[in-house]
């Protein structure tokens, strides 16, 4: 069997064709060596195939730990110039092969478009649709004043800090009557027309005090989870990192290059842009990981790993409550974690082993099923002519 | 030697035994806790009965009638006065109480539901669904059953079952109200009322097996009600052998004295049963057998306290037993010890090729290879049987013994000195002897921790003095080996396929490539580094006689005289090793003015570079020439061109042949194959050594000695930048210090400070590198790659710089302060850590103390990473593990489930990978185009960008992080892992 040689080479080489020679030359010249350049390139891409029966899972498991024992533990990093603090470093790729639900530091990263219904992406626009991304409580905009006499608080919006944030005092009129707690009781101070009041239903000093406690984080603006979101300048365009991720609200927001949205929460790209996404989003995370760590490791085993993870669809955890849990061998199940349950459920239901693993086959002590051990070899003497 | 087929398991199938085959397994039952009589024999019908199977030598087994060793052991049993649960089947007890009728015991399921249940069932099994996910669809059947309240069946209402943890299950007959009114504490629960372990297994029995059938458990393999013990199966003694201490005094297994207390407890139970005793007391002792029979499988379990030796210790039960890193499973079932097994502690030898390594004598003569007698070597066998043990030849000259000789009947017969003639002679065809190890012979060596395959390799062995393996130090990076006192394992082939196989695949050449980045592993390091540099930097000139000097220290062996070396070789037909080490020396550079003739260094390189060898690259102290690379004409001799084997330009560095980014060794052994890549990392190890013998090298702290008008600069500058920290200080105290974006005050502070130090510091070290020039052997020693750098460097001569915790200042201590010699709340540079001296000029008290702050979170970094990267590794095979490339070019599991159509999306081994790409392009070029044109088609730019793949050695390992201005770690580090191993 010879596989097709992979585009991308024959790509590369037409690109350094490109490059050498003027465009009357290109033709003629690929026509000329065009043959024999692709036929020694295809022998070296067959010469360098891995071999059959290469225990590929192993080399991955080995090239993605070993560097593991020389990365450091509290690295953080900085994104960019925005200070946002991301995990880094062996933590963060415990987290990745974990897939936990939520990582230590979510965060995102967010291209803005450069044009914006007819007008140019500016820093204006920019920071005004991070103001809409960053969640902003009533206690980033305003101050709370307790009148006790009147048994009301007051809120008075910071003049700078609401139109900063592009607020209206009627946005937070809006948006705390329909907070439970004082739902219905919210006004606007009609003598001044800008602080908003917001009246205890029953007169007790303890009612006044847990609707002080529940109305000063309500959220007034913004997406759920994005504690921050910092501005920077990417080159030409503009670009939003944020502390906590959302993906899936952050694309709607408008002026978002939504193609290119980023985000460190792997099973979030699973929930919104399916498994496919989600394998390639912990390529890209473990990819950088390593290299930010300063380690060379060969994608070829990232891409096996996270193949692996999200192989039936959803993404697996490398460990006993995923790939490792799942497998069909008892044996090796036992041998990673949580030994006698598993074994005594195999009793139970009486399953079978059928030793085609490395560790079932290393506990019975037979040859394992990779490599040199997967073949068998049949030696038919002559018969000898008598 | 025609060996015999051997037996293949084919399946292991796993199930429960019942009470039945626990009695007609047994042999005996036990009826009696008493173990020994007063004579020390063992007491009929107690639980040492010779019917289990013998642990004392001498005596026979009473079932089968063999020896010790021989006899496997055999079950007996207990017959449990009153039926007793099994906790490791609580929970599905449990389950199925829930989901099956209490009166009927019929699955609280319509015949509807059911059908498709099983239909889903089947479905999943045909499309290949694991046993798993089948658990949990098991688990869904059976929760759904236990919503219903009433039986579909025969109408019976059913009662709710709580299980009291551990094994005691309780009937929840009270109605809402009442359990509501327990809650509100005015009336105690008493609605609930015990289930027995007798009422569970007849619950249990009534569950047809059409019905187990559908919650997943199959009826003939095990029948709900055998998880409710009668009887007690009593494992062989030679499970559980009693040892005897040296005091005569007998210590029995932790097994056998939990059997004692269930049988104890067993026997009370039943008197006092058979005679009528109070219902309560019964009850208790029923307990009480629970609690002892819980305890007999699993002493952890939850909610009930272990059960103690008289010493206090847990006793180690049955699960205990087979549980966690030094249970059955890891440590003797999956991990298994060995014999023809070496280890001792590790030392260097540059004389020896990278495949060879050096065994001493003592250890030679233990270690052996069998040897299959044939009529073709009988005499030459014979010839070592009768040269004995020789154990007391520890002296050269060597030549291999014979420690056993093994009988075609399988006896194994020690040779002596005394008996080695006669036994010689007695030897006949299919005989194996055990011969010692010889030169030659293929091991694989190993160091811990193997965390990936470069850790163990196959070496050729030569016989030593002394008392250490020997190895080539470029091997020492694939170990991550030093010579501190680590120690490392050898384990002796034992089989032609085995040792084949690890000639093929294990040896140490074939492993100069690295499948995590497709680069070299092993090649020159340190030193090599220095006297490569020496050697071949700038026009150095040797004359006649250091010529010869530095030529002969490379190996001159030809193919006949290394074939000689190993005869073993001969005998096998290997042909591996015949690479010719002769050289030829080439013409005289020129004359010098007397006359002489010299020879360069770069000519001296080339003799050992492949004739038709062709490279472009850039060294590593290439300085980036802002105004574009000057080529040939670098004035630093840092672009190296060879061309056809000739060293036209430049200086080999750690960017030619050094492990992890030498270009020649990676081109060498990517295009000529390992062989050649052994044979030029052996001639180039010795040649640069020979070089750098010839120049000679030392280094001492007097390379740090900077010019006093230089110190005066750097304590200028770190002066100035003390004030200037001083004074953002004060901006931040009276409120000018304007906010960065995004963040605090305090924050925009601590930036500022650590800029303005991290930039005192690299002007220190800029000042330090000024003055400490291109000839000073430690700035060669870090600006060739090895060792050290010139941050290391500008710390010792210029300026340590600023020590941190977490990537901050230090701030921990006292109360606002971090040492009671600042002011509260100083937050100048001195009082948070920054060392204006150098680590030449010496530390103040404090700057030693934050240097040791510093240090010290190193230190414990490094001890929490060994733990947490072992277990992530350990996960990442454990679920790697069973991948494969298959025949198809697909990378499937144990299942057959395809994980990759296309390993790694081009079916590309990343070992032979060029820097990660399939191909190398400009190889293509070479090799199919004419010179001219290949030429035109090569972008020098794209092609030279000298990647480095990044392997940090041992202890550099702790500075890695120079950006986080996290450099309290350094040549510490270098001591303190110099006691570990």
């Amino acid at each position: 069997m010879s596989p097709e040689l992979p585009i991308k080479i024959v790509l590369d080489v037409a690109s350094r064709i490109r490059k050498a020679y003027p465009e009357e030359e290109r033709v003629e010249y690929a026509e000329k060596r065009g043959k024999d350049l692709m036929e020694a390139a295809h022998w070296m891409y067959i010469s360098h195939m891995m071999d059959q029966n290469e225990s590929a899972g192993v080399m991955a498991a080995h090239s993605l730990g070993e560097p593991g024992t020389q990365m450091n533990m509290r690295t953080f990093h900085y994104a960019g110039v925005a200070n946002i603090n991301v995990t880094q470093g062996l933590p963060r790729l415990i987290e990745i092969v974990d897939a936990r639900r939520v990582p230590a530091t979510p965060s995102m990263e967010i291209p803005l478009v450069s044009e914006i219904d007819g007008l140019e992406m500016d820093e204006g626009i920019a920071r005004h649709i991070a103001s809409e991304i960053e969640v902003t409580t009533l206690l980033d905009v305003a101050s709370i004043l307790t009148d006790v006499t009147n048994m009301v608080l007051i809120i008075v919006p910071d003049a700078r800090k609401i139109s900063e944030k592009g607020i209206e005092p009627e946005d937070i009129r809006e948006r705390l009557n329909k907070v439970k707690a004082v739902r219905g009781n919210v006004d606007i101070d009609p003598t001044n027309g800008i602080n908003i009041i917001a009246r205890s239903d029953e007169p007790s000093f303890k009612k006044l005090q847990s609707m002080y406690d529940t109305i000063k984080s309500t959220k007034i603006k913004g997406i759920d989870g994005i504690t921050r979101a910092v501005l920077s300048k990417d080159g030409a365009g503009w670009k939003i990192i944020t502390e906590g991720s959302n993906l899936k609200e952050v694309l709607k927001v408008k002026g978002v290059d939504a193609e290119h949205v980023m985000t460190n929460s792997i099973l979030e790209v699973a929930d919104v842009l399916g498994i496919e996404a989600a394998r390639n989003a912990l390529i890209r995370e473990a990819e950088g990981t390593l290299g930010e760590a300063g380690l060379n490791v060969d994608i070829r085993h990232i891409m096996l790993v996270a193949d692996l993870m999200t192989n039936d669809g959803q993404v697996k955890a490398i460990g006993r409550h995923g790939i490792s849990g799942k497998k069909s061998s008892v044996l090796a199940r036992a041998a990673f974690e949580i030994t006698a349950a598993h074994l005594l459920h195999a009793a139970m239901v009486g399953e079978v082993d059928h030793l085609e693993g490395v560790t079932e086959n290393i506990i019975v002590g037979q040859p394992v099923t990779l490599g040199t051990g997967a073949v068998n070899l049949e030696y038919k003497p002559k018969r000898r002519t008598e | 030697m025609i060996s015999e087929i051997t037996k293949k398991i084919g399946s292991i199938k796993f199930s429960c035994v019942s009470p039945d085959e626990i009695r007609k397994m047994s042999k005996v039952e036990i009826i009696t806790a008493d173990t020994y009589d007063d004579e020390g024999y063992p007491i009929s019908r107690g639980l040492m009965d010779p019917c289990m199977g013998v642990i004392e030598p001498g005596l026979r087994c009473k079932t089968c009638g063999c020896k010790v060793d021989e006899c496997p052991g055999h079950f007996g049993h207990i017959e449990l006065a009153m039926p007793v649960i099994h906790v490791g089947f609580i929970k599905d007890i449990k389950m199925m109480l829930e989901s099956t009728c209490c009166s009927c015991g019929r699955l609280m399921l319509s015949a509807e539901q059911v059908q498709a249940r099983r239909e889903s069932m089947e479905k999943m099994e045909e499309l290949g669904g694991g046993v798993i996910d089948l658990k949990n669809f098991s688990k869904e059947t059976a929760k759904d059953a236990s919503k219903g309240m009433e039986c579909p069946y025969c109408g019976a209402k059913q009662v709710r079952i709580k299980l009291d943890k551990p094994t005691t299950f309780r009937l929840d007959t009270g109605d809402k109200a009442a359990a509501l009114k327990s809650q509100q504490g005015v009336v105690k629960a008493s609605a609930s009322s015990k289930l027995t372990a007798k009422e569970v297994r007849e619950r249990l029995e009534r569950i047809s097996d059409e019905d187990l059938r559908t919650l997943g458990m199959d009826p003939e393999t095990c029948r709900p009600e055998w998880m409710v013990l009668t009887a007690l199966a009593v494992p062989p003694v030679t499970v559980r052998p009693s040892i005897t201490l040296d005091s005569g005094d007998r210590s029995e297994d932790d097994l056998t004295h939990k059997l004692v207390d269930v049988l104890r407890i067993n026997q009370r139970l039943r008197e006092n049963r058979d005679s009528g005793a109070p219902q309560l007391i019964v009850e208790d002792l029923w307990e009480l057998l629970q609690y002892h029979v819980t305890t007999y499988f699993d002493n952890q379990t939850s909610g009930i306290p272990p059960a103690r030796h008289r010493s206090g210790r847990p006793l180690k039960t049955l699960a205990q037993r087979l549980k966690g890193k030094e249970g059955r499973f890891r440590s003797n079932l999956s991990g298994k010890r060995v014999n023809f097994s070496a280890r001792t502690v590790i030392s260097p030898d540059p004389l020896l090729s990278i495949n060879d390594v050096g065994v001493p004598i003592f250890a030679a003569r233990e270690l052996t290879v069998p040897l299959y007698v044939n009529a073709h070597n009988i005499e030459k066998v014979r010839e070592i049987i009768r040269r004995g043990p020789m154990a007391d030849r520890l002296t050269f000259p060597y030549l291999p013994g014979a420690n056993y000789v093994i009988r075609a009947d399988g006896r194994r017969i020690r040779v002596t000195e005394r008996n080695a003639a006669e036994v010689a002679e007695n030897i006949d065809i299919d005989y194996v002897v055990e011969r010692q190890l010889m030169d030659g012979d293929v091991v694989l060596f190993n160091r811990q921790p193997s965390l990936h395959r470069m850790s163990m390799m196959a070496h050729r062995i030569r016989i030593m003095e002394g008392k250490t393996f020997r190895f080539n130090l470029c091997v020492c990076p694939p170990y991550n080996a030093d010579f501190d006192g680590d120690e490392m394992n050898l384990h002796v082939l034992q089989s032609d396929e085995a040792r084949a196989e690890a000639r093929i695949l294990m040896q140490v050449q074939e492993n100069i490539l690295s499948p995590r980045y497709g680069g070299p592993i092993i090649g020159a390091i340190h030193d090599h580094i220095t006297g490569a540099y020496y050697l071949t930097h700038g026009d150095t000139r040797f004359d006649r006689f250091q010529t010869s000097n530095v030529l002969f220290k490379l190996p001159v062996k030809t193919a006949a005289q290394r074939e000689e070396s190993f005869p073993d070789d001969r005998e096998h037909g290997y042909k591996a090793d015949s690479a010719d080490y002769s050289i030829e020396l080439p013409e005289p550079a020129g004359s010098d003015e007397k006359g002489e003739p010299y020879w360069t260094g770069k000519q001296l390189f080339s003799i050992i570079l492949p004739e038709d060898f062709n490279a472009t690259f850039k060294a590593n102290f290439c300085h980036n020439c802002r105004d574009g690379c000057q080529k040939e004409g670098c004035k630093y001799d840092a672009y190296v061109k060879i061309r056809d084997g000739e060293l036209m330009c430049g200086t080999i560095d750690v960017r030619g042949i050094g492990n992890s980014k030498g270009k020649i060794l990676d081109r060498i052994a990517r295009d000529y194959g390992s062989a050649r890549a052994a044979k030029f990392i052996n001639q180039v190890t010795r040649l640069v050594l020979g070089a750098l013998m010839n120049h000679g090298f030392s280094t001492g702290i007097g390379d740090e000695d900077i010019p006093e008008e230089a110190a005066n600069q750097i304590a200028v500058h770190s002066q100035e930048c003390i004030e200037k920290v001083a004074g953002l200080v004060e901006s931040y105290r009276d409120g000018t210090l304007d906010a960065m974006p995004g963040r605090s005050l305090r924050e925009t502070l601590e930036v500022k400070v650590m800029g303005t130090l991290g930039d005192a510091r690299d002007h220190a070290g800029e000042i330090a590198e000024k003055h400490l020039g291109m000839e000073n052997p430690a700035v060669i020693m870090a600006k060739a790659g090895a060792r050290g750098s010139m941050l290391n460097l500008s710390q010792m001569a210029g300026c340590v710089g600023q020590q941190a915790v977490r990537g901050e200042r230090l701030s921990r201590g006292y109360h606002g302060r971090t040492l009671p010699h600042f002011d509260r709340d100083d937050l100048g540079a001195y009082a948070r850590g920054f060392c204006s001296n150098s680590y030449k000029s010496g530390l103040s008290p404090t700057e030693f103390f934050f240097h040791a702050m510093g240090g010290r979170e190193g230190l414990v970094d490094t001890a929490v990473r060994t733990s947490r990267s072992g277990y992530m590794q350990r996960r990442l095979v454990s679920a790697l593990e069973d991948l494969k490339l298959t025949s198809d070019g697909t990378v499937r599991n144990t299942i057959g489930t395809v994980i990759q159509f296309r390993y790694g999306e081009d079916g590309i081994d990343p070992a032979r990978t060029v820097g990660g790409k399939a191909i190398d392009i400009d190889d293509l070029f070479y090799e199919v185009l004419p010179e001219d044109e290949a030429e035109k088609l090569i972008h020098p730019e794209t092609k030279d960008k000298g990647d480095d793949y990044g392997t940090l050695e041992k202890d550099e390992m702790g500075y890695s992080d120079e950006d986080g201005d996290n450099e309290g770690e350094d040549s510490g580090i270098d001591d303190i892992e110099g006691g570990d191993d």
